[in-house]
């Protein structure tokens, strides 16, 4: 229908079931992922909506279901049956993975520098000087000063440390990134900054994003398309702005009323 | 005669489950179509739905029942069913949607603002800049401004900045939410010649405006709307 | 093995070595896996040794398994084979076994060792046992013990370079000074305990098997004859071995590894061989240091 865009999706999750005893957090989860394309995952806590993510990034176990990537050699892995070191090598090459809380994402011990050339020296480039030039170059990009690259990111505000976050998942290029709640705990001023840098990225680098994010406003600025969970199901999905404006499910209509403004 | 839009059997009601689930029809049986070069206009009470079919157009409401064909890229796609994707490259290739409010993004320069349907639809930087500057100078913001986000100017500057971005790009189709409410009368005359112009060079528009000036000025057809349906 | 020697000459009411012949032969097997996957961590069941974890149980353990009647040992803490821990070691050894003991690197069928190598060349035949605190080289960039062992079979090492930039990034050079990160056999991170990188090139391609015990983490592992044992580096800042300001102060030794020994409160100070062995016979054979006397048999006792 339309020739220029993708006729293959980049991610699909196809009827992922993930329990936690008897309590039910994913319940036959399916959609569609695609080249650039942001998808916003929205719900209250407990939704399911972190479990998703995070079976996504095979760093939970699923009970059934599959999780079909097309990487970039164009051959289709399983990642919810791949093995470790092909899962693995994915994580840190293809995919990232920005974490709500930065000491989670980041190596707090290590430098600015250190942590943005991480993925790269796991990916065997050994050259001091090259690493520090990248390095350079991606402080720029998120807006961090270059002279702060052998400091730790403790010394960081907590929006910096978000944007170095995002500079060491995006430096080996992913096609997938992960945010689980990327604006969580910070200033009303410091996630606007930071939702903007977001969105910038998100559109240079032409990278699809799984956003998960609580805060109705941060999915509108950055998702494209929207999935809304409750208690474990997607009780409605759409383009961002369909389900915003004109919510179709009781629930979705509760989430968008309780919102001050979006 | 190319028809860019064609509408049929549309139903759009709202369902309100915070409120007991009352059902709210709005639209019951629309039907109507756009050809290239026209201005129609939706004209009606308030609470007949204009709005609502402006932005079903849009893609923005989901209607129950009923179709609507967008020409994009030569072929009639349905908006109502296609999948969101589709809808966003629609937007992106074929559709503009100038309403009287901007959706400020914090940071963002006024002049990137503007440019930025133009570069998104492929255009080069300084190709949608030097269109974006001519937009917003015939506009009359001053060049001053175009380097600062909009966030803390005027509603009628931030209008005309919504203006400029709904023109800029020069799509097909251009559905217009009341673009000269609360602008003067030097500014309302300027945006009416942007519509004309537009028009003239083969845009397909849908208007809803509240001032019979305006309407005159711009309307070739007139599709008036009733609450709860359409005599088309 | 060795059945006609053992218990003969040994303590009263004590087997061979202190072990018994099960635990050696426990500690055997583990050490035949350690030899065949060179570099790999093996467990094993870390006995009680009547020493506190620390003070070289591990390497003890090692010794114990492998130690034979007819075997000559040497035991050296730091390059000495006269400091507390080498003489309580091979006090013990020579208790528990009656084996002939040397100071001499080249007369050793055995050496035992806490952070160093021998100056004088190893041959093949000779063994020599590590005493090792920490065996995991990836402890200190992650804690879980899970995740490093999966960092190891998928030879997932990119994260121990990032200590390294750090490093640069921090002090201009690489400035990790001991215990210095190797691959082993082109396949497992390893560390070489706590030896000054000085040594860290003699294990490459040694002739010698290099065994290695941790005991109170309850591993060994094994760098076989003439393995390919290979710092990790930068390109553009290579591995290299310290210097120093001067040669040694006894024997005028160039290529060994001095210790900075202070004189005086007005800073004077000398540098002298960390390996007593090798500066003695480099002083027998007539070299001499800027601030040797003339080389005469030590004549006391």
């Amino acid at each position: 229908m339309t020739p220029d865009l993708d006729q293959t999706p980049l991610l699909s999750v196809e009827a992922l079931n993930k329990s936690f005893g008897r309590h039910v957090a994913c319940h036959d989860i399916s959609f569609d992922l695609w080249p650039g394309e942001v998808l916003g995952i929205v719900g209250e806590s407990g939704s399911g909506k972190s479990t998703l993510l995070n079976a996504i990034a095979g760093r939970l176990p699923v009970d059934s279901g599959k999780i079909l990537y097309r990487a970039a050699s164009n051959s289709i892995v399983d990642l919810a049956s791949a093995s470790d070191a092909q899962r693995r090598h994915l994580m840190r090459t293809e995919w990232g993975f920005v974490q709500q809380h930065a000491r989670d994402g980041l190596r707090m011990g290590f430098s600015a520098g250190a942590n943005i050339g991480e993925r790269l020296m796991a990916l065997g480039d050994k050259h001091y000087g090259k690493l520090r030039d990248t390095a350079l170059d991606w402080l720029r990009a998120v807006e961090i000063a270059p002279e702060r690259i052998d400091d730790l990111p403790r010394t960081f505000s907590g929006g910096m440390q978000q944007r170095l976050q995002i500079a060491r998942n995006l430096v080996t290029r992913p096609r997938i990134v992960l945010m689980d709640e990327p604006t969580g705990g910070l200033d009303v001023s410091v996630q606007a900054r930071l939702l903007d840098l977001i969105r910038r990225l998100v559109q240079e680098h032409h990278v699809a994003c799984i956003v998960v994010t609580h805060d109705l406003g941060v999915a509108r600025l950055l998702a494209h398309r929207l999935m809304v969970m409750r208690h474990g199901q997607v009780v409605e999905a759409g383009l961002t702005d369909q389900l915003l404006d004109d919510p179709q499910h009781a629930y979705t209509q509760l989430l968008v009323s309780s919102v001050l403004s979006v | 005669m190319t028809e860019m839009i064609k509408v049929e059997n549309l139903d759009k009601t709202f369902t309100l489950h915070l409120r007991g689930g009352i059902a709210l029809p709005v639209l019951r049986n629309t039907g109507f179509g756009v050809n290239a070069g026209e201005c129609v206009t939706l004209h009606g009470p308030s609470g007949a739905g204009k709005s609502t079919l402006l932005r079903s157009i849009y893609g923005n409401y989901r209607p129950q029942a009923g179709r609507i064909l967008i020409r994009h890229e030569n072929t009639p796609v349905d908006i109502v069913a296609a999948e969101p994707r589709v809808v966003l490259e629609i937007r992106r290739r074929t559709l503009g949607y100038v309403t009287q409010f901007l959706r400020v993004i914090p940071r963002v320069p006024t002049l990137d603002i503007v440019a930025e349907p133009l570069l998104a639809r492929g255009a080069g930087e300084q190709a949608g800049r030097a269109k974006a500057a001519e937009l917003l100078a015939r506009l009359q913001i001053a060049e001053k401004m175009w380097s600062l986000p909009p966030a803390t100017f005027s509603g009628g500057e931030q209008q005309r900045i919504n203006i400029a971005r709904g023109f800029c790009a020069d799509y097909p189709i251009l559905l217009l939410d009341e673009p000269t409410a609360s602008l003067d009368e030097t500014n309302r005359k300027i945006v009416i010649n942007l519509i004309d112009d537009a028009r003239q060079r083969g845009t397909a528009i849908v208007a809803i405006v509240h001032d019979a000036d305006t309407r005159a000025a711009i309307t070739t057809r007139l599709l008036p709307l009733e609450s709860q349906g359409v005599a088309a | 093995m060795n059945q006609a020697y053992e218990t003969s000459a040994t303590l009263a009411g004590y087997n061979f070595a202190f072990l018994d012949e099960q635990t050696k032969r426990m500690l055997r097997r583990a050490i035949l896996k350690a030899v065949a996957i060179p570099g790999y961590q093996v467990p094993f069941g870390s006995r009680e040794m009547p020493l506190p974890y620390g003070w070289g149980t591990g390497g003890m353990q090692v010794t114990a398994a492998v130690i034979g009647a007819k075997d000559v040992l040497k035991v050296i803490d730091q390059g000495a084979d006269d400091t507390t821990n080498a003489v309580s070691i091979r006090h013990f050894f020579v208790r528990m076994t009656n084996v002939a003991t040397t100071e001499k690197t080249r007369e050793a069928t055995l050496i035992q060792t806490r952070h160093r190598v021998p100056e004088t060349p190893l041959s093949e035949g000779q063994i020599l046992v590590y005493q090792v605190p920490i065996p995991e080289p990836l402890r200190w960039l992650e804690p879980r013990e899970t995740e490093t062992r999966k960092m190891h079979a998928l030879s997932e090492y990119g994260v121990m370079h990032v200590k390294l930039y750090e490093d640069i990034a921090q002090h201009g050079h690489i400035s990790t000074a001991y215990d210095y990160p190797v691959l082993v056999n082109g396949r497992y991170l390893m560390r070489c305990s706590p030896i000054p990188k000085f040594d860290t090139p003699k294990l490459h391609m040694n002739a010698a098997l290099q065994l290695f015990g941790a005991g109170r983490e309850k591993r060994i592992y094994a760098v076989p004859p003439y393995t390919e044992v290979k710092p990790l580096d930068f390109e553009d800042h290579p591995f290299e071995v310290e210097r120093w300001p001067e040669d040694c102060a006894l024997c005028g030794a160039q290529d060994s590894f001095l210790d900075e020994v202070i004189l005086d409160d007005r800073g004077g100070r000398m540098f002298v061989c960390s390996d007593t062995d090798y500066c003695g016979e480099r002083r027998a054979a007539g070299h001499t240091g800027r601030m040797s006397a003339p080389y005469k048999e030590e004549a006391a006792e």
